[in-house]
């Protein structure tokens, strides 16, 4: 099982290593490892159907909790199976779809890390791990979203995805963070059952708000859909399995297993109703407006999740039934579209529907492929997705409250979602032909193949709905709902209102198909809205976070090194006077004062000259000698108080500075006044201040009783454990002598740097400068 | 002497600090090295002054006497003077090479890694 998860991530190493092998026509070969896959999963279903639970350990990080626990129940399989089965039938199409790109290797790269990331996701059982999973599929879906790198557009898109499914994963963490402290454990098997703690608990509402982030952005849910729209810039392949049939549930898949745990509660289940009800409308009204076939298709997908969250919400077990049966309906047809789209735009290079139609005559597998998909959207028999319907619109009637109204909803979210799917199956193919496609011709049959397998499916399960309900649908819906009631899915369940609604909905939206004809006045209607969109808004939000960036930056790095000092220094006078004056009351003690002498006075007045001619001299070479005299001061105050080691590191120092100093002076420029005078007098009083500042503490810690044991070691052990009688000596190259080791190695290393600054060479290019 | 020595130390600090506010490189290195020294002379001074007693031990004794220098904050001070000599001797030799190649010594005009235009 580890092997099967993560053969993805290892086929992701491989492809670019051997590229040249899988951008030649060996790629289709890859179709293999999903195909595999999948018939393994398949093999899952007996065990599954009967209710059992399958877990595989595997260790990873014990000593943190972080494992590789799988877990494979009804929604994880049902899960697997659509990435593999999908993957399988992707991988096929994008053999002949990208055949030509020359980062053909790269693609089934990422698309191998997505298949495996998102596979880990739905199995993992510990939450870091899924986290982990969580966060990959998000990263190849922002590869894959900009794999034509070259485009500007694809750029941004990405970027966009990534930054709000990011955003999304960071609340996960947050949530998941939450979870695991109430609950002890980070394997959600062993909490299943203690769903009650959550309930009561205080922290229930942060834990909701942050699963609910998570999943409305990865789902694309209302106000955070908009990322999806853009993600189409993909190539379709990606467009048909991230952006449609798998990685976007992942935010469903994230709700629905932990319904047990958090659901059932009010804000729980009115919140994704609500969102989701807005979703679906919205997302829906918006599909009918477009005509670009892609983006038709992405509102309508959008409209979808919306509708999975909303069944989700509506929290009793026949709304589960019926999100169970919709997510493999929409994966079916919604694959065998996207599919479609992508042929058309490769063999007639054109997705705008206004221009596409009669196709039939020249594609008809296509066009078969396109119409059984269509039927299964709008939910006409015998389609699977008029089993699904039927079930929506039960689920709805049956809810205990507004039943009615959302019953409203979900008709008319199915009217316009009947529309668009004419637009996008049935629409190119209709009609006349026009001149210029009559040389188009059919694709390769990996192409045509995978769309049709699909629509045929969604036909299949349609006739024979009892194919899917017990080997996978009840072990799915048992995951999620606590007790799940007999059912039985079928095409005919007699006159009622479920018939009715369904009967309304097909007719209503097949009369505004014939009526209503997308165009750009409507677009151009649609775009006024556009300046409060939920898109507007975030990249509104975005600017304002960077001009808020490049304002704070230009404040605190300006580059300009004084600047920078004056504000560290200034910064760090007010804290000290500030500490200096209110914390600790400066108490300056003068009892315990040495005395001076004659030559120690002179000492003091001649480096008090020599400061101040340093710092107010307009020669170099004078400021250069002032420099020296204050060091060779120093060293004789060294000498007074006891430092004779000090004295003689001072002396040598001390004149190399000098003589080095000297050396390049003559190659430097002389002195000039850069500066006005008020700026001069302004650094003159900050740094008085600060030099005062030092005086004034210097003098009250001088009084403070300072602690001598380290002393008192050194100099009791330095001829007992070193055999040294110079104790500074014995500190430095014995009790400290790794540190001194460090200290020659940094002075060789300046010493390397110094000697290649003098000795470079100055190439063409800097001696022009 | 202590009051002295603090007036000093506070002095090296204004003018290292005052120098390293201004433009020229020059005076940005005398600078550094000034407030090098103060702060030796800072640590020096925390140790406590001791006249003419080094922390040596006599060559007859195995054990120094009661009252001596303290040798910590002269070992600290010691490594200090030769790493500042590390970094004073590279500052030096790249202002020379900076001012080669960029032809001014004035900071501003070095803010950005950018060639300017002119």
């Amino acid at each position: 099982m580890l092997l099967a998860v993560l053969s993805g991530f290892i086929i992701a190493t491989i492809t670019p290593l051997a590229g040249k092998l899988f951008r030649s026509k060996w790629s289709v070969g890859l179709t293999a490892v999903p195909l595999a896959l999948f018939i393994y999963f398949l093999s899952f279903i007996p065990a599954v159907s009967n209710g059992q639970v399958l877990l595989f350990n595997y260790e990873w990080v014990p000593s943190m909790g972080i494992n590789f626990n799988f877990l494979l129940d009804g929604l994880s399989l049902l899960f697997a199976l659509m990435i593999t089965g999908i993957g399988a039938l992707v991988y096929l199409y994008t053999s002949s779809y990208m055949k030509d790109d020359p980062g053909l290797d790269k693609f089934y790269g990422y698309l191998s890390l997505f298949m495996s990331a998102m596979l880990g996701m739905v199995m993992s059982d510990n939450l870091f791990t899924l986290f982990i999973f969580w966060e990959l599929t998000s990263i190849s879906s922002f590869f894959l979203i900009g794999f034509d790198n070259e485009n500007k557009e694809s750029r941004k898109a990405a970027l966009i995805s990534m930054a709000l499914t990011g955003l999304g994963g960071f609340f996960l963490l947050a949530g998941f963070a939450i979870v695991a402290n109430i609950t002890g454990t980070y394997t959600i098997s062993e909490m299943m059952g203690s769903g009650d703690i959550f309930k009561d608990h205080p922290l229930y509402i942060v834990i909701i708000i942050c699963f609910f982030l998570a999943a409305f952005t990865k789902s694309a849910q209302f106000p955070f859909h908009f990322w999806l729209p853009g993600a189409m810039k993909a190539p379709t392949p990606v467009s048909t399995y991230l952006h449609s049939a798998t990685m976007v549930k992942a935010g469903i898949y994230l709700l629905a297993r932990f319904t047990p745990l958090l659901g059932d509660h009010i804000y729980w289940n009115n919140t994704l109703m609500i969102v989701g009800g807005i979703t679906m409308v919205y997302a829906a009204f918006h599909s009918i407006l477009k005509k670009d076939l892609k983006e038709i298709l992405a509102y309508s997908t959008i409209s979808a999740l919306g509708m999975l969250v909303f069944l989700l919400g509506l929290g009793h077990a026949e709304a589960f039934i019926a999100m169970a049966v919709f997510i493999v309906v929409h994966a079916l047809y919604k694959a065998t579209l996207f599919l479609i789209t992508g042929i058309l735009d490769h063999e007639t290079g054109t997705r705008d529907i206004n221009r596409l139609s009669g196709l039939r005559k020249v594609m008809m597998p296509l066009a078969i492929a396109g119409f059984l998909a269509v039927l299964s959207n709008s939910g006409i028999p015998p389609s699977f997705g008029f089993v699904g319907k039927d079930l929506i619109y039960s689920a709805t009637l049956h809810s205990e409250t507004l039943a009615i109204f959302i019953t409203v909803a979900a008709v008319v979210t199915n009217i316009f979602l009947l529309y668009s799917s004419f637009l996008a199956g049935i629409k190119p193919f209709a009609g006349k032909l026009p001149s210029e496609y009559k040389d188009v011709h059919m694709p390769d049959w990996r192409m045509w193949v995978p769309p049709l397998i699909c629509g045929i499916a969604g036909i299949v399960f349609g006739i024979f709905p009892m194919l899917a309900e017990g080997s996978i649908i009840r072990p799915a819906v048992s995951a999620i709902a606590p007790e799940v009631p007999e059912f039985h899915l079928q095409l005919w369940h007699g006159f009622n209102t479920v018939l009715g609604l369904s009967a309304i909905t097909i007719i209503v939206g097949i009369l505004l198909y014939v009526i209503f004809k997308p165009n750009d006045r409507h677009n151009a209607w649609m775009n006024k809205f556009e300046s409060f969109s939920p898109k507007s808004i975030a990249a509104g939000v975005n600017k304002l976070f960077m001009k808020f960036a490049v304002t704070w930056t230009n404040l605190l790095q300006n580059g300009y090194l004084r600047i920078y000092v004056l504000t560290v220094i200034s910064f760090l006078t007010i804290l000290l006077a500030y500490k200096a004056f209110t914390v600790s009351s400066l108490d300056i003690n003068l009892t315990k004062i040495s005395a001076l002498t004659s030559a120690e006075v002179a000492v003091m007045v001649i480096l008090i000259v020599s400061v101040l001619y340093a710092v107010y001299s307009p020669s170099r070479l004078a400021a250069i000698a002032a420099m020296g005299v204050i060091g060779y001061c120093i060293c004789l105050v060294f000498i007074f108080y006891s430092a004779p080691d000090l004295a003689m590191t001072q002396f040598t120092i001390d004149t190399l500075t000098v003589i080095l100093f000297l050396l390049v002076m003559y190659r430097l420029p002389k002195y000039v006044l850069y500066t006005n005078k008020l700026i001069r007098i302004r650094d003159a009083i900050i740094s008085l201040i600060f030099g005062t500042l030092i005086t004034l503490l210097a003098l009250e810690v001088h009084h403070e009783p300072t602690n001598k044991e380290t002393t008192r070691f050194y100099a009791e052990n330095s001829y007992a454990l070193a055999k040294g009688k110079n104790i500074v000596n014995v500190i430095l190259v014995d009790f400290r002598g790794m540190d001194t080791m460090i200290e020659i190695i940094v002075l060789s290393i300046s010493a390397l740097g110094v000697f290649a600054l003098l000795k470079l060479q100055l190439n063409e290019f800097d001696r022009e400068i | 002497m202590e009051i002295i020595l603090s007036v000093i130390i506070g002095l090296l600090y204004s003018a290292g600090i005052y120098l390293m506010l201004r433009r020229s490189l020059i005076k940005l290195v005398i600078g550094l090295v000034l407030l090098g020294n103060g702060v030796n002379l800072l640590i020096f001074l925390m140790g406590g002054l001791v006249k003419g007693r080094p922390p040596i031990i006599s060559a007859t004794a195995e054990n120094i006497g009661l009252i001596y220098a303290d040798p910590v904050p002269q070992a600290l001070i010691l490594t200090a003077i030769v790493i500042s000599f590390g970094l004073q001797s590279f500052a030096i030799v790249l202002i020379k090479r900076a001012y080669i190649v960029v032809g001014t010594d004035d900071l501003d005009k070095m803010h950005s890694t950018e060639e300017e235009d002119d």
